[in-house]
């Protein structure tokens, strides 16, 4: 698996990315104060893999998401994506440039109720995006958006329907639909299953990688669930106050856990088995506020493991090796907490 | 040794909304025990009429609903005797007395629940003065002694802040606290957590655990998340469009469940620590129209195990042991599969 996907051809790379949003103007429109929404990220995306990106709200998840697509500008670092006629900077791309880019990449949203038009049949909010991108009969739409809606397994007709007519489960197909009717490299869900009940999230989970597997997409894949994500991801990723605290293969992953926060949360989960053996880690605090993080290590007032030099200096994200998968890490003790693994 | 006696005791409750003519039975006949030192966990997905049975038991139900039939029985173990709730004026003398001071509410938003415009210590205040004859000094020194039971930092500070300035799982806590206040028999939470973090939430599970074990309350938990239940329960209630479908201790509905229903359920959502190659079995088609309910049992458009006989009617309760519950007719074949 871990060859594979270093053979893998890389989609998208993040280098020292950040977003931050100004909170305070001080004398002469100055800006003097920033949430630090997301702090130095740096992630490689691999062409048709899914990467899953969780923490707690506030994270910085959905900022870094919406950054890719540059519905937020970045504040610095680059991305590099790599385009037919090769890599380019997203970042530094014109507003022309970043129309056409779109249709390389697309979202589905959390809320399926809300991101759609709610005076617009089925057709007409997802034909728009049809025409946009050049095709110019309204029966090769009728085809397109028909042949969308039986993929995500819907009835042709519904295409003239209003989204009030269909259920939460249905809309967010229609949501999916929409993503992928420019026929996208690269999806980002953006807490796609949270807003919908069990049964149904299973049904759109399963939706999903049949989608991926059959049109060879990429997805990055935002929630705070993690069984979800441990279901549907190649690589986890997990945030916490605007940086990566913790990168590796899924199961990687979920095997050895090496930052503190990644053990905390996940020994938090509730796990839908009786059998399951219970040993929360309850972490002291809340998670503090991103505007004035807390110095060094930005997890050390809530750390169990906290020593001095977490309250001095920034853990880098290192990159270590276990059985041969790479696993990256931001703290001062990876080394202690390998071998104790 | 404490004792773990019934304190509510709900009997075919009946609660229907009417809107346009139209009536749905959004709670359709549900019989539960609440027992003191206990939790008991009300699962179910949206629109399964697990809330409305909370709000039943609190009054709390929107002008357009009604209990029908049931009774809702509050056994007081004092000189009031056994109260029939379901009687009782809804904003009458009697059941605002009972509101709170003996039976208390937690919901799932706080920032909504609590007042906006008033500082949290005097809300708690509030709380304290109503139900019992003390004075103003001492209703504070009660609600300090309170948060800092509840947990919250700094707590002389934060009894005289607003809401706005709490976070979630504070404001979660001042809840906890403000229901607390009386020494309730009964605590109902309404999905307390679903808004919160999981860091969150394993705090708020840990401090409605030592409640339940300091004061020997009685836990009625509403929740859709069946990790939740797992984590928490002693008892389980599975809803399923307003009827309970089984029921019985934790170990054995989500050890071995009876109710195809159930059954679909734990097969449909993934299990960490379970990894990528886990079957995940969704249930098909969707929850039927509330106004337009199917005949017979209300899982049977979408239940692998469906006959003829179950369009007929909703099957009868059957008991299998002491407490397990269930209410399919084909429930031999689904206990054959474990």
């Amino acid at each position: 698996m871990s060859n594979n996907l270093r053979e893998k051809e890389v989609l998208l790379t993040l280098n020292g990315l950040a977003t931050y949003f100004p909170i305070k103007k001080g004398l002469f429109g100055k800006n003097t104060q920033y949430v630090k929404a997301v702090n130095n990220v740096d992630l490689t995306i691999y062409k048709g893999e899914t990467l899953g990106l969780v923490g707690e709200s506030g994270c910085g998840k959905t900022t870094l998401g919406k950054t890719i697509l540059q519905l937020y500008k970045p504040t610095a670092g680059e991305m590099i994506y790599s385009f037919e006629d090769g890599p380019k900077n997203l970042a530094n791309l014109s507003k022309e440039e970043m129309n056409v880019a779109r249709q390389k990449m697309q979202i589905v949203f959390q809320d399926p109720q809300s991101s759609l038009n709610p005076a617009f049949t089925v057709y007409q909010s997802l034909s728009d995006p049809l025409k946009k991108f050049g095709i110019k009969s309204r029966k090769e739409r009728r085809q397109i958006v028909g042949d969308l809606l039986e993929a995500v397994n819907m009835r042709r007709e519904y295409m003239d329907r209003y989204p009030n007519e269909f259920s939460g489960g249905q809309r967010q197909r229609i949501g999916i639909a929409r993503a992928l009717c420019v026929n996208p490299e690269l999806v980002i869900c953006d807490e796609a299953v949270s807003a919908l009940d069990v049964s149904i999230q299973a049904q759109v989970l399963n939706l999903l990688m049949k989608l991926k597997e059959e049109r060879g997409l990429t997805y990055i894949f935002i929630t705070h669930d993690l069984s979800v994500v441990e279901y549907i991801s190649d690589r986890v990723a997990v945030m916490y106050l605007g940086r990566v605290v913790e990168l590796a293969e899924s199961e990687d992953l979920f095997a050895n856990r090496l930052h503190p926060y990644t053990q905390a949360l996940f020994s938090a989960i509730p796990v839908a088995d009786i059998n399951h053996n219970k040993k929360r880690i309850v972490l002291k605090g809340d998670v503090p506020s991103p505007a004035n993080p807390p110095s060094g290590c930005h997890f050390h007032k809530r750390c169990f493991m906290c020593k001095e030099v977490c309250k001095e200096k920034e853990p880098e994200l290192r990159r270590f090796e276990i059985d041969g998968k790479e696993h990256y890490v931001a703290c001062h003790f990876a080394e202690e907490n390998i071998k104790n693994a | 040794m404490k004792n773990k006696e019934t304190v509510i005791s709900v009997k075919n409750l009946k609660t229907f909304f009417y809107s346009d003519g139209r009536c749905n039975p959004a709670v359709n006949g549900v019989s539960f025990d609440v027992k003191s030192g206990k939790t008991l966990c009300v699962v179910g997905e949206s629109g399964c009429g697990k809330s409305v049975t909370a709000s039943s038991i609190m009054q709390l139900l929107p002008n357009n609903a009604r209990i029908e039939e049931g009774e809702i029985v509050y056994k007081t173990g004092d000189s009031r005797g056994d109260i029939h709730i379901e009687k009782l004026d809804r904003n009458g003398k009697e059941m605002r007395s009972l509101r709170g001071k003996d039976i208390a509410m937690i919901f799932q938003d706080p920032m909504t629940a609590l007042n906006p415009v008033y500082t949290v210590g005097w809300q708690i205040e509030e709380m304290i003065r109503n139900h019992e004859n003390v004075t103003k000094e001492e209703a504070r020194k009660r609600t300090l002694k309170l948060l800092a039971d509840m947990g919250i930092p700094d707590h002389e500070k934060r009894i005289d802040q607003y809401p706005h300035e709490f976070s979630g799982g504070m404001r979660q806590r001042a809840m906890i606290a403000m229901a607390m206040s009386c020494n309730p028999k009964v605590l109902i939470a309404d999905e307390p957590t679903t808004a919160l973090d999981v860091t969150i939430q394993a705090q708020i599970f840990e401090l409605m655990e030592e409640l339940k074990e300091k004061h020997n309350t009685a836990i009625l938990m509403i929740t859709h998340d069946m990790g939740v239940v797992s984590e928490m329960a002693d008892e389980v209630a599975v809803m399923y469009m307003g009827n309970i479908i089984e029921s019985g201790t934790a170990k054995e509905v989500l050890g071995s469940p009876k109710h195809p229903y159930t059954e679909a359920l734990l097969r449909s959502i993934p299990i960490l620590g379970r990894g990528k190659g886990q079957d995940l079995n969704p249930i098909r088609g969707v929850t039927p129209d509330p106004f337009d309910r199917p005949s017979g049992c209300q899982f049977e458009p979408r239940c692998d195990y469906a006959t003829k006989e179950c369009s007929n009617r909703m099957p009868d309760e059957v008991n299998l042991g002491k407490t397990h519950m269930v209410r399919c007719i084909k429930y031999q074949e689904v206990s054959k599969n474990e």
